[in-house]
């Protein structure tokens, strides 16, 4: 519309960079570029696929690595039928399922407390939280592997090489940051809701339970998936701490024990990947938009 | 019986006193509106009697007895939000039975209380829907609603309409009234619109910078403000503030002299209040709609002067004119008919027996005994009432 | 249980001082409510952070008291500095192309009409969301010498010789960067869509109107507005990437040669698998200072966004 009070030697310029011109151009462009770091982006995940359909027999054959050609679920089927595996499996799920547990036992409570009802170094309390969210177990693994053969000394509760250990340290990564969420997911439900539960006779018992635990589903729901996540993919810890086959977790276990010596049944890895890899992906592919609205807010609100 | 009284009530948060000193006392059953602007301490106090702030020092008493230090859910008091504080995760029957089936009331009274309730704001249709399936005006029922089934002493409106858009305001204003006429339970209402407050009190209560300025039915405030603030706050357009000097004039009446040339007489009655005031600077308060088109059958205590307009505003069922007068934008309330323009001089007539006098070292107005005002024109004064504040 | 505390404090107390007791109480619930998250990061997290500083004066038996010994040590080693020079690299060239990327691609996402977003997004995320360590050990196969599937494409398309991805230490150290990019990004590109979404379109069209082209709108309209949460990313991916462990574990193992150790695998070896727990406490507390700066920026980006917000 500008264009038209142009004057004359101006229209052709003035339409080429009219607003429908170039939203065409950039939508061009955006999909081009999308196009290509999708490739890019799933190109090892979808190798990891492949590898995980062909015998080994294919994988050192001189053919086109990137495709399948006599595919075969051989690897699937040898993984099922390896106890250790499944061991890593069934430690994972546990270890995960319990971390879940935990983390949410102590966050919810205690971002209730940190949004709501101010006590004494609450303030001090939050931005802790968030500090510790902040220290990297690539700092804590050292002085935990100490403490614990320090304990076991005192106790005589052995700690190290045990999959339940792995239970005690990872809510020291998930808790911070689930609380962290669910703080910002607390503060924004309007104050006047607890105002009114208050008037209505509910306590502060009643008041998390009833009011703020549902309406802050969304944030809960982000701050499960990410505990799962944490404790799913782990790979310091487990691997500072476990060392016998039995109290291995996936990642580890795929890594550590299907490589045999230096032969590498690449089929096989692929395959154990792709299954310790399936969960999440499987969570995300169906809640991700809570997760994503649960991270966006715990890093923008605060 | 639920009257609610408070005494001396005073709220401090930190550093800054919001609430200083209040002494209040609400009949049963009586509609009470709390008014000012934003920052003046109504919802402070209305939050103080909800029980939701601790009062910082004075008494508040609901029917009789001293709540101070009860919780807000032993007051036996029902609040409506302003943005509705709707539960979103239930439905509407849950929201509005939540109060009751925590306090483990049988499930069939639970039933017979909502359903009454939603008659009476023909909401029952709406019960198995969640919140956010309802409009602002079918939201506010709701919010009424859950207030209704507690069968509470008194009922507590925080600014209940001010996120609706002007229409549903004026519609659910009318609600508001015929709840109150139908379930005639003590109420404190807040608001920031002085439409809202003199349409639906019944005693109206301005309060400034944590203060009462006055409290009184409508009409009362409107004709007899007794602060500056009220004369302002009360009325819309806002009453003309005009700088002044009272002046003698000759025989014993009284003139105000407005700038430099405009001379308009006191009216005879109202001399006796203010002579002395004489020689003094005060401020002339004139509601715009005491300033209309001259004509030619002036009546005693109205003065005739010629003034250049600025800005001519119809207004559809009357027009405004401003202009400028010793400084300050005056504006006047004429016909729709009138041939003013901008930059024309236009005759405008004031109807001094309508004048306030405000004393600028005290901001009160300078008080007249309601016989000696020589206004008698109760039928002009109550159309010019609905005009006010409509 | 705070109830039953609640209804048995009301009945005997007098009626003048219950609300003042609620007054007290309600803290005295919130703390018991946030006990559970004192205690955790007290025990698991300060004290263990605390011990560390302690373990890094031991000496390697952990009987004496050495004070600085063991930096002093470590100063004196070139493998230490090789491993600071070689984190700085990674950590910082890493960030700045996760930045780099996550910031296009977010607007490529952004552009495309709303409906297909989410399909696009989510297939951008897979990397992020595949276990680290999972992918690491996908792409070590990826690279992996004689079968490396990329070494084949090149052979194919351009005839290049078979390039020894993680045999030598400048291609090793590309190799750890690149996996770091390609699961660190999507993170980002989340990061600035919902920072993107925030700016009002109206900039935009106010922007077109003025005669700004893509590269203007997003230079003069979009950087400007997103300026704060892309501080706060970078800033805390800083600390994420300056304390992996996972990638360079798997793909190198910090070889050839140490070449590609950073502060964590390096802490890793020397603590856990060279059993000298002080050296590699000692190690893992370089960490701290990148941590601490980090960490106050952060704070303070967090701060001031919550304030316009």
């Amino acid at each position: 519309m500008a264009a038209a009070v142009e004057t004359a030697s101006h229209i052709r310029a003035a339409r080429r960079g009219s607003i429908r011109g170039s939203r065409r151009k950039a939508l061009f462009w955006s999909y081009f570029f999308l196009v290509l770091f999708v490739v890019i982006f799933l190109a090892p995940p979808f190798y990891m696929l492949i590898t995980s359909l062909k015998s080994s027999g294919e994988i050192s054959a001189q053919v086109n690595p990137w495709w399948v050609f006599h595919p075969t679920l051989e690897n699937y089927l040898g993984l099922l039928t390896e106890p250790n595996f499944v061991t890593f499996f069934r430690n994972s799920a546990v270890v995960s399922l319990c971390v879940v547990a935990i983390s949410m036992l102590i966050s919810v409570p205690a971002a209730f407390a940190l949004a709501r009802m101010k006590f004494w170094g609450s303030a001090t309390l939050a931005t802790g939280v968030f500090l510790t969210y902040l220290i990297p177990e690539s700092l804590l693994f050292i002085p935990f592997f100490r403490i614990f053969a320090f304990l076991r000394d005192i106790t005589g509760i052995e700690f190290l090489n045990h999959w339940w250990v792995l239970i005690i340290v990872y809510p020291t990564l998930s808790v911070p940051f689930c609380t962290w969420i669910l703080i910002s997911y607390f503060a924004s439900i309007p104050k006047e809701l607890d105002e009114a539960a208050l008037i209505d006779g509910a306590g502060y018992i009643q008041m998390l339970t009833k009011i703020f635990i549902p309406v802050a589903l969304p944030g809960i729901i982000a701050a499960t998936i990410f505990a799962f996540t944490v404790a799913w993919a782990d790979f310091l810890y487990p691997l500072a701490f476990t060392t016998s086959a039995d109290q291995l977790v996936l990642p580890v276990g795929i890594v550590t024990t299907l490589i045999k010596g230096d032969v590498y049944n690449w089929g096989q890895i692929m395959a154990g990947s792709l299954i310790c890899a399936a969960p999440p992906l499987i969570i995300y592919a169906f809640l991700m938009d809570y997760y994503i609205a649960g991270l966006t807010a715990g890093a923008t609100k605060g | 019986m639920a009257q609610v009284t408070l005494r001396s009530l005073v709220k401090r948060f930190d550093r800054t006193e919001a609430v200083r000193g209040i002494d209040l006392d609400i009949a049963d059953t009586e509609f009470v509106v709390l008014v000012g602007p934003s920052g003046c301490g109504k919802s402070t106090t209305l939050r103080m009697i909800a029980g939701l702030e601790d009062a910082s020092a004075g008494e508040i008493l609901i029917g009789g007895e001293l709540v101070n230090d009860l919780p807000p859910k032993d007051r036996d008091i029902a609040m409506v939000f302003q943005n509705y504080a709707l539960y979103p995760h239930m439905t509407v029957f849950e929201n509005m039975s939540f109060g009751l089936r925590l306090k483990k009331f049988p499930k069939a009274e639970i039933k017979e209380r909502v359903e009454q309730a939603a008659r009476i704001l023909d909401i029952t249709e709406l019960l198995q829907r969640k919140p956010r399936q309802l409009s602002g005006g079918q939201r506010q029922r709701v919010a009424m609603g859950r207030a209704i089934v507690r069968h509470p002493k008194v009922f507590l409106f925080d600014e209940p309409l001010s996120n609706l858009d002007a229409k549903l305001r004026v519609q659910m204003r009318t609600e508001i009234k015929k709840v109150h006429q139908k379930v005639n339970t003590t109420t404190v209402y807040v608001t920031h619109d002085q439409v809202e407050a003199m349409t639906l009190a019944d005693r109206v209560v301005v309060m400034n910078a944590g203060r009462i300025e006055q409290v009184g039915p409508p009409n009362e405030l409107y004709h007899s403000p007794r602060t500056k603030f009220v004369a302002g706050f009360i009325g819309s357009p806002a009453m003309n503030f005009i700088p002044c000097r009272l002046e003698e004039s000759g025989g014993g009446g009284l003139t105000v002299r407005v700038g430099d040339g405009l001379v308009l007489p006191v009216p005879s009655g109202r001399t006796a209040s203010y002579r002395a005031h004489l020689g003094k600077e005060l401020i002339l308060g004139l509601r715009p709609e005491h300033i209309t088109e001259a004509h030619p059958h002036a009546e005693p205590g109205t003065a005739e002067f010629a003034v250049p307009v600025d800005v001519v505003e119809p207004m559809g069922m009357e027009t405004m004119l401003y202009f400028a007068m010793s400084g300050t934008q005056i504006c006047a309330r004429v016909s729709p008919e009138t041939p003013a323009s901008p930059g024309a001089t236009v005759n405008l007539l004031a109807d001094l027996r309508h004048m306030h006098l405000i004393d600028p070292t005290t901001n009160q107005v300078i008080e007249v005994p309601v016989a000696s005002r020589g206004n008698a024109q109760p039928s002009a004064d109550a159309t010019a009432l609905r005009r006010g504040v409509g | 249980m705070a109830e039953a505390v609640m209804s048995g404090v009301r009945a005997p107390a007098a009626r003048r001082s219950s609300l003042r007791a609620i007054a007290r109480r309600k803290p005295m619930i919130a703390f018991m409510m946030a006990l559970p998250l004192i205690l955790l990061i007290l025990l698991l997290v300060v004290y263990p952070a605390l011990y560390s500083i302690h373990l890094a004066t031991l000496n390697r038996s952990m009987k004496r008291f050495v004070g600085f010994g063991n930096f002093l040590f470590l100063f004196k080693r070139d493998t230490f500095w090789m491993v600071v020079k070689q984190s700085v690299i990674f950590a910082c060239t890493a960030v700045f192309f996760k930045t780099l990327i996550g910031i296009f691609l977010a607007n490529f996402v952004h552009t495309i009409p709303t409906k297909g977003q989410r399909k696009w997004r989510g297939m951008l995320m897979v990397s992020w969301v595949i276990p680290t360590a999972i992918s690491s050990i996908t792409w070590f196969w990826l690279f992996d010498p004689s079968y490396s599937a990329f070494n084949w494409l090149l052979a194919k398309f351009f005839g290049t010789a078979p390039i020894p991805w993680l045999g030598e230490p400048l291609w090793a150290r590309f190799c750890v960067i690149l996996v770091n990019i390609w699961a660190g990004t999507p993170f980002f590109m989340i990061m600035y869509l919902a920072a993107l979404k925030s700016v009002p379109e109206q900039l935009y069209e106010a922007a077109a109107i003025d005669g700004a082209n893509w590269w203007q709108r997003l230079w003069y309209v979009t950087l400007p507005m997103m300026r704060n949460i892309i501080s706060i990313t970078v800033l805390f991916s800083l600390i994420v990437t300056f304390a992996n462990f996972d990638i360079v574990r798997i793909l190198t193992n910090g070889g050839p040669v140490d070449q590609t150790q950073i502060f964590a695998t390096w802490a890793f070896q020397v603590g856990i698998q060279g059993n000298d727990i002080p050296l590699g406490a000692s190690v893992s507390l370089f960490m701290f200072p990148i941590l601490g700066v980090s960490a106050y920026f952060i704070l303070r980006g967090v701060r001031r966004r919550s304030q316009e917000i």
